[in-house]
């Protein structure tokens, strides 16, 4: 996210040193040529070719390489809203196998990974949802969700969250995030989402 | 009110039946002034001799010439017969023949011989008057072709909003008094549709909701119970039927909330919050008692609490999966779906939470259903598949039969109140997911919805 920012204004800048050189050019060769505006006829390509050779802007690879970027500074993600926030999901999803609530090798990566981003935003209380595939009836995969919602929960809390900014439910087979009846969209189905609530 | 017989409890259903549901008031007057008159010729109409007795409705006369009247006397004629057939009581006389008999002349004046040539061994003659702007006079008599004797005669006198409701009252009297069955004409369902979706509130896009919905047995005169752009799931009848529970997440996480439909009125008894979470109830037989699924321990567990949210206990300690809780029919035991074993299964227990035992061993099992007396059986959804079959457990013999075979994913069993039928959700045909009817013996399936996604059917008792 920073470094979207930081790309972006380094792209600015690089933009407007075109913008000098693209002006320099002009008013050069606007000094050079008259400036003509009832010339539309005359073909374009000879033009071209015959300026070619004139020359390019050679202060180009003289200019001294931009300053480093500015640190953005944290508090630009609190004028944004909870949904673009959610938009960017900035906390990583738990998956699971089926019919489990048990937590694999990857679930406890993304749990870690997502203390991590808790602790970089301090103020951020999330709910932990949890869903299921849609194979199973809609009755038990209630208590299934609930189940994954709160293995998550506990061991983010035994890792050092405080347990008061996490909020739980279950959602069983209610929301899939793929509708499709796949192996591929049941895997994603079948997962702890973290939702921030609240920044 | 009034109403001549002992049978307060039919009229109390009657009453219900007629008025309209979600917040409006009890529409008392539509259905006040009530008459009814009985032949009290004690007579049992037979069939030929070793066969089921057959029943014709011919078309019922509307003795006003208006076109509301009309519409009434087709209506109740349509929905009389459909009761009738759908118990499989009596045998019924087709009623595309109706139009090769002559018609009646009055309710005493009918072509019994045609009826009789038809087969047919007794007849249900009816009459629609309209009294004033806003009722009508239904009148009934139910006759043996041979004797030509009335076995049965009823009137009802009442509002014109609900027409649908005077033939169900009618069926339901005519199997009481031929067969001393209690007919589930005026039972209703419950059940969860995305008909009327619209996108959840939150934060997560794309999401649509569910809402839960009550209708007449047949899927007919459906009425919209909660509206909140959340989910609203796994719907249940209280035993007086004035009452729906179920899983609704408005608060942000999964509370039991109980909707007094009749009253506008909802409370939470479970005292849901966001670290205690309520779902799937089930009333007790006597309606006093609520069993849910909650993980206030750490584990979805059973608990049972007072209606009003006292006296709450646990009834289930284990560090698997128990959830899905249904009453037997007195109210002593329980059962429910446990993963302990680990898979889900049907397990069954006494309310002071001792004589555990294990009652399906299949791949699947959930959503148990126990029957109503006389029968003692649970209905459950068992994965026979991709998807799951409904089959039902005789818990005298614990021998399983299977009612439906793999046509689309079969769901979430319920019976009715009679304990002769069972709704269950299908994805059978489109795929969508509907609502349908069958009997405990596999037969008489019919779809009872068509609009949008409609599954987690309740039967009213």
């Amino acid at each position: 996210m920073k470094r979207t920012a930081a790309f972006r204004i380094e792209k600015l800048r690089s933009a407007r040193i075109l913008l000098i050189l693209a002006a320099f050019v002009f008013v050069t060769q606007g000094c050079v040529r008259n400036p003509d505006p009832v010339e539309p006829e005359v073909p374009v390509s000879p033009p071209v070719e015959t300026r070619q050779p004139a020359p390019i802007p050679p202060p180009a690879p003289e200019e001294p390489p931009p300053p480093p970027p500015p640190v953005i500074p944290d508090n630009e993600i609190s004028s944004r809203t909870l949904e673009e926030i959610n938009q960017e999901a900035p906390l990583e999803p738990v998956f699971f196998e089926y019919d489990s609530s048990d937590l694999d090798d990857g679930a406890r990566a993304a749990i870690q990974s997502n203390l991590g981003r808790l602790g970089e935003n301090p103020t951020w209380m999330v709910t932990i949802e949890g869903h299921c595939d849609e194979r199973g009836t809609p009755e038990y995969n209630l208590a299934l969700g609930e189940r994954r919602a709160l293995a998550v929960r506990d061991h983010i809390v035994s890792l050092g969250l405080n347990v008061d900014r996490i909020r739980t439910v279950s959602y069983g087979k209610e929301f899939p995030f793929n509708a499709a009846n796949t192996n591929e969209a049941h895997a994603t189905n079948r997962r702890a989402h973290f939702v921030v609530t609240s920044q | 009110m009034t109403y001549s017989t002992n049978r307060s409890g039919h009229l109390f259903c009657f009453a219900m039946m007629a008025a309209i549901v979600c917040g409006a008031h009890l529409d008392a007057q539509g259905v006040a002034n009530q008459a009814q008159q009985r032949s009290e010729v004690d007579l049992i109409i037979g069939g030929r001799i070793g066969a089921q007795p057959r029943f014709a409705v011919p078309d019922c006369l509307a003795l006003t010439g208006d076109e509301v009247t009309a519409q009434a006397a087709n209506t109740i004629a349509e929905v009389l017969w459909n009761d009738l057939e759908f118990e499989r009581e009596f045998r019924m006389v087709a009623r595309d023949v109706n139009n090769t008999v002559p018609k009646a002349r009055g309710l005493t004046d009918i072509a019994f011989e045609a009826w009789r040539e038809l087969g047919a061994d007794g007849v249900v003659s009816c009459s629609v008057s309209r009294i004033g702007d806003e009722e009508i006079r239904v009148q009934a008599r139910l006759f043996d072709v041979r004797s030509l004797d009335s076995a049965f005669g009823v009137e009802y006198t009442g509002s014109i909003d609900n027409i649908r409701v005077y033939a169900h009252q009618l069926s339901d009297e005519i199997h009481r008094n031929q067969s001393g069955l209690s007919g589930v004409a005026r039972s209703r369902l419950t059940f969860v549709s995305d008909r009327d979706s619209q996108s959840a509130l939150g934060l997560v896009p794309d999401r649509q909701t569910k809402e839960v919905y009550v209708s007449d047995y047949d899927g007919a005169n459906v009425r919209r119970v909660t509206v909140g752009r959340s989910l609203n799931i796994t719907p249940t009848w209280s035993p007086s039927g004035r009452s729906v529970a179920y899983t609704s997440y408005t608060s942000g996480f999964q509370d039991v909330v109980v909707s007094h439909i009749y009253e506008g009125r909802q409370e939470a008894p479970g005292g849901g919050t966001s670290r205690v979470h309520n779902w799937l109830p089930s009333y007790s037989p006597n309606g006093d008692q609520i069993a849910f699924t909650s993980n206030r321990d750490g584990n979805p567990e059973i608990y049972i609490m007072n209606v009003d949210g006292t006296e709450l206990r646990r009834l289930t300690n284990h560090p698997g999966i128990d959830t899905s809780p249904t009453w037997s029919p007195l109210g002593h035991q329980m059962a429910f779906t446990s993963d302990r074993s680990g898979s889900p299964q049907v397990y069954v227990v006494d309310v002071d939470g001792t004589g555990l035992r294990r009652i399906t061993f299949e791949s699947y099992c959930d959503r148990p259903t126990w029957s109503p007396a006389p029968y003692n059986e649970i209905a459950y959804a068992s994965r026979t598949g991709p998807g799951f079959d409904i089959k039902i457990v005789d818990l005298a013999t614990n021998e399983v039969r299977q009612v439906t075979f793999g046509l689309g994913s079969n769901e979430s069993p319920t019976y009715s109140p009679n304990g002769r039928h069972l709704a269950f959700s299908s994805s059978r045909g489109s795929g969508d997911k509907q609502i349908w009817l069958i009997g405990r013996d596999g037969r008489g399936l019919q779809r009872v919805t068509s609009n949008g996604n409609n599954e987690m059917p309740n039967w009213s008792r």
